[in-house]
């Protein structure tokens, strides 16, 4: 689905990611692992087409992210940010509704069967109860869910989400994890995620890219436990991982 | 929900309506509601009041309809647009720069000793004002081109305000007295001085102003979201910021050069509107916040009538606690 061929990443003079070459799948969910300033949402960035490459090609269906108009962009290509939406006044609905923004028209016009994915896109994150609430009157785990409500109703192929398990307690980083392993499996959609958690990425994930500057790899995650990339993650810090109980120990 | 905000738009358009035809009555002769009717239809009334209902009073009513709605609009846009729940329509420069344009009309052309030239005082107060204001936000918007973060164009644009108050004072202080007092009266706000003629000109560039802030209604719903996921949602932000850009100076760029800077109902009346209607989307938000500015000061203005004072103390008054209250509510600021 996206492909990335000899890409190299970064700003100024400084290169985050160099010459990488990369296959993105359909109907997988992949996490993007890598230390803070690695580049992660750079990637995600110039994926979604905000941000240039330095060089190489990112293509999506076998066509450059340049060459998207911004209207393609958006029925191609969803995001979650972290950015935290807390506008009082705002209904869950009303924000989900604005996924179909793609799709209406001058005025934001919703047709009945616009508003029928809306309520189908509440109702696959679990948020139906919550439609008319509004974004100031919920938790990050629930606002979370709005977000990739909205994310789903701008009926993607691609949904790109930065750090979504960031601000979660555990058993809401379990279900977001599994929402979005239920979503790339059963709608087939390609669905890339930035965390650092990695307990998640590995028992939940179907692959993993990981990001060692400048390299970055993407394999199956039973391939990348073999790899020793992850180990090479945390080179000479205090901690240290065991592929076989996929684990992170504190060196004593 | 649809009920009510349809029932909340029939008593809001109700309200403006007998705002309206109040504020005609109320002045420094007062006048019974029945003559303010007769004296529109053409029915029987004395022909002096006939002439000041028809001739100084409607005109004053409709621009402080008008510019009630025009103010509470583009406070509503740069709010969304800056994110910013205490930003308002003058948060570009747009009343520092019509303030400029009027300083250097009623100071600086003094100074110069260009007082007698006939170009000159054709231009009028109003087309100084609304030069300067232009001249400001077209700056603002030159800039804004080329800086991607919106934080920075907000802070760009308070310090183009703040630089331009500043060439005013100057001004200021080194004008006659005569000339100074008329300036301070200017800066005081008045929507008596508004002239047939000139409505004429208000009324159409207001309307434009207005149909832009329409056609931006859609982004400005998307840029509740921030500006991160409009983009990632298709919209354009370059042509966007320019509309709304665009809006905000023929609303509030004309409505100050006409009527001088009008304190508080841009920056209040969209809070009013929100927490009354309880709703975030523009499509009810932006005709909301036209009905509240346009009933807020016409209220505002016939109480000015009543106690004769400038109408932007009674702005300022009414509008204060109310910009306290939203801040005293808005939990992330207490």
């Amino acid at each position: 689905m996206i492909r990335l061929e000899n890409l190299t990443l970064g700003y100024g003079s400084r290169t985050l990611v160099e010459g990488a070459n990369a296959e993105i799948r359909r109907g997988a969910l992949t996490a993007l692992l890598g230390r803070n300033g690695t580049g992660k949402s750079t990637l995600l960035r110039a994926l979604s087409g905000m941000e240039r490459a330095m060089s190489g090609r990112i293509l999506i269906d076998g066509r450059a992210v340049e060459e998207y108009t911004p209207a393609q962009m958006a029925v191609t290509v969803a995001t979650v940010t972290t950015e935290r939406v807390r506008v009082a006044d705002l209904r869950c609905r009303d924000v989900v509704a604005l996924g179909r923004a793609p799709y209406t028209n001058w005025i934001g016009r919703m047709q009945p069967q616009d508003a029928a994915i809306v309520e189908e896109s509440l109702a696959t994150v679990g948020m139906a109860a919550y439609a008319d609430r509004t974004m100031d009157r919920m938790s990050d785990g629930e606002c979370q869910r709005v977000m990739i409500a909205r994310a789903l109703a701008q009926q993607t192929p691609v949904i790109l989400l930065d750090e979504p398990t960031a601000f979660l307690d555990m058993p809401n980083r379990y279900e977001l994890g599994t929402l979005l392993l239920r979503l790339a499996h059963e709608q087939g959609k390609c669905i890339l995620f930035s965390t650092h958690e990695l307990d998640i990425a590995l028992n939940l994930c179907d692959d993993i890219a990981l990001i060692a500057p400048p390299h970055l790899y993407l394999q199956s995650t039973e391939q990348t436990i073999r790899s020793g990339h992850i180990e090479q993650l945390f080179a000479a810090e205090s901690v240290t991982f065991d592929p076989v109980t996929r684990s992170v120990t504190v060196k004593r | 929900m649809k009920s009510r905000t349809t029932i909340l738009f029939v008593l809001f358009t109700a309200a403006v309506a007998a705002l309206f035809a109040a504020d005609m009555a109320v002045g420094s002769v007062s006048i019974p509601l029945g003559d303010v009717w007769a004296a529109l239809t053409g029915g029987a009334c004395d022909p002096t009041t006939a002439k000041i209902v028809r001739e100084i009073r409607l005109t004053k009513a409709i621009v402080a309809l008008v510019a009630g709605a025009a103010l509470a609009v583009s406070g509503l846009q740069m709010q969304t647009l800056f994110r910013n729940p205490l930003a308002g329509p003058y948060v570009l420069g747009v009343s520092s720069g019509a303030s400029l344009g009027v300083a250097l009309f009623i100071l600086g052309a003094p100074m110069l000793g260009l007082q007698g030239g006939v170009w000159f005082s054709s231009l009028g107060i109003a087309g100084a004002a609304w030069i300067g204001a232009a001249a400001t936000l077209a700056a603002v918007a030159a800039i804004s081109t080329r800086i991607k973060d919106i934080m920075v164009i907000l802070i760009l644009g308070m310090m183009i305000s703040s630089g331009v108050s500043a060439i005013v004072q100057i001004l200021q202080y080194l004008s006659a007295e005569e000339a100074l007092k008329s300036f301070v009266v200017w800066t005081m706000g008045s929507l008596g001085d508004v002239t047939a003629t000139q409505l004429a000109m208000l009324l159409p560039a207001v309307a434009a102003g207005a149909a832009l802030g329409v056609a931006a209604i859609k982004a400005l719903n998307m840029l509740l979201l921030g500006e991160t996921y409009a983009r990632s949602m298709g919209l354009d932000l370059r042509r966007s910021r320019m509309m709304i850009l665009l809006s905000t100076t023929l609303l509030a760029g004309t409505v100050t050069a006409f009527c001088g800077p009008i304190g508080f109902i841009g920056l209040a009346m969209p809070h009013v509107a929100r927490v009354i209607f309880r709703n975030a989307d523009h499509r009810t938000l932006m005709p909301a916040a036209a009905l509240t500015g346009a009933a807020s000061l016409l209220l505002c203005d016939m109480v000015a009538k009543l106690l004769a004072l400038p109408v932007n103390s009674i702005t300022a008054l009414l509008g204060i606690p109310v910009v306290v209250w939203v801040v005293v509510r808005n939990k992330n600021l207490a």
